[in-house]
């Protein structure tokens, strides 16, 4: 569930950066790095589990595929955070800077 | 358990490698390519360090977030040894095998498709440049 809702994460950054390519104001490559990289590697993982459990990992217990739902979603917003600050640190449309030094007339 | 330091550490090595490529590059050539299928446009040859530098994000995006999990399993503590498995030597022995196993298939998988990224671009780049050679 964790993969799953990484990947869906990844690949709606994915879409929102190519409609708005080769412009990238909001640096919303950011997100699609990061929610890839996490996806290529809970694959892995999956398929460690996977080679584990055999056709039960398909069948996830309800409780645990809530509360891996739960981290998927904790997850999406960590990654949303780490945009968020980059974006703000970067401030590519210069608005931090503009609404920090006012404009003299 | 602690499969996210491998990736973690290719990513300190590629960054440094990154850094030092960069002071070491001399300015990217430049060629003309359509970017919209009508109008050609100058623009920058994709110089090594920036596709590495593709490397270095899939890496550092991946592990922030796998240690995120960890953290939520209580892998990651806050305190010495930092990871619950160190603290005792049959934990410690499964965390190095998952470390050998899952991690560094992670960094693999994530070496082979920026491998993979790295062979799209080339492939893209030479297409713009036998346009290039067409239009002169």
């Amino acid at each position: 569930m964790t993969l799953l809702t990484t990947v869906f994460a990844a690949i709606i950054s994915t879409i929102i950066w190519y409609k708005n390519a080769p412009k990238d104001e909001m640096k919303i490559g950011v997100l699609c790095w990061l929610y890839w990289g996490a996806s290529l590697m809970w694959f892995v993982d999956a398929i460690f589990e996977y080679m584990e459990l055999q056709a039960e990992y398909f069948t996830p217990e309800p409780v645990d595929m809530l509360n891996d739902f739960y981290l998927g979603l904790s997850v999406v917003a960590l990654g949303l955070i780490i945009w968020l600050a980059i974006l703000l640190i970067k401030d590519p449309k210069g608005v931090v800077k503009a609404s920090l030094f006012k404009k003299k007339n | 358990m602690g499969c996210f330091m491998v990736p973690a550490a290719e990513a300190v090595i590629t960054t440094v490698v990154t850094k030092t490529m960069e002071s070491k590059e001399k300015a990217p050539e430049t060629m003309e390519i359509q970017l919209d299928g009508t109008n050609y446009e100058t623009v920058e040859k994709i110089t090594f360090s920036r596709k590495l530098k593709w490397l270095n994000n899939l890496l550092w995006g991946g592990s922030a977030l796998l240690a995120f999990e960890h953290v939520w399993h209580g892998e990651v503590i806050a305190h010495f040894p930092f990871l619950s498995a160190a603290a005792n030597p049959t934990d410690l022995a499964e965390m190095l095998h998952e470390m050998t196993t899952t991690g560094v298939a992670m960094s693999v998988l994530v070496t082979v498709v920026w491998l993979g990224m790295v062979a799209a671009s080339s492939v893209i780049e030479k297409k713009a440049l036998k346009e290039q050679a067409a239009k002169n």
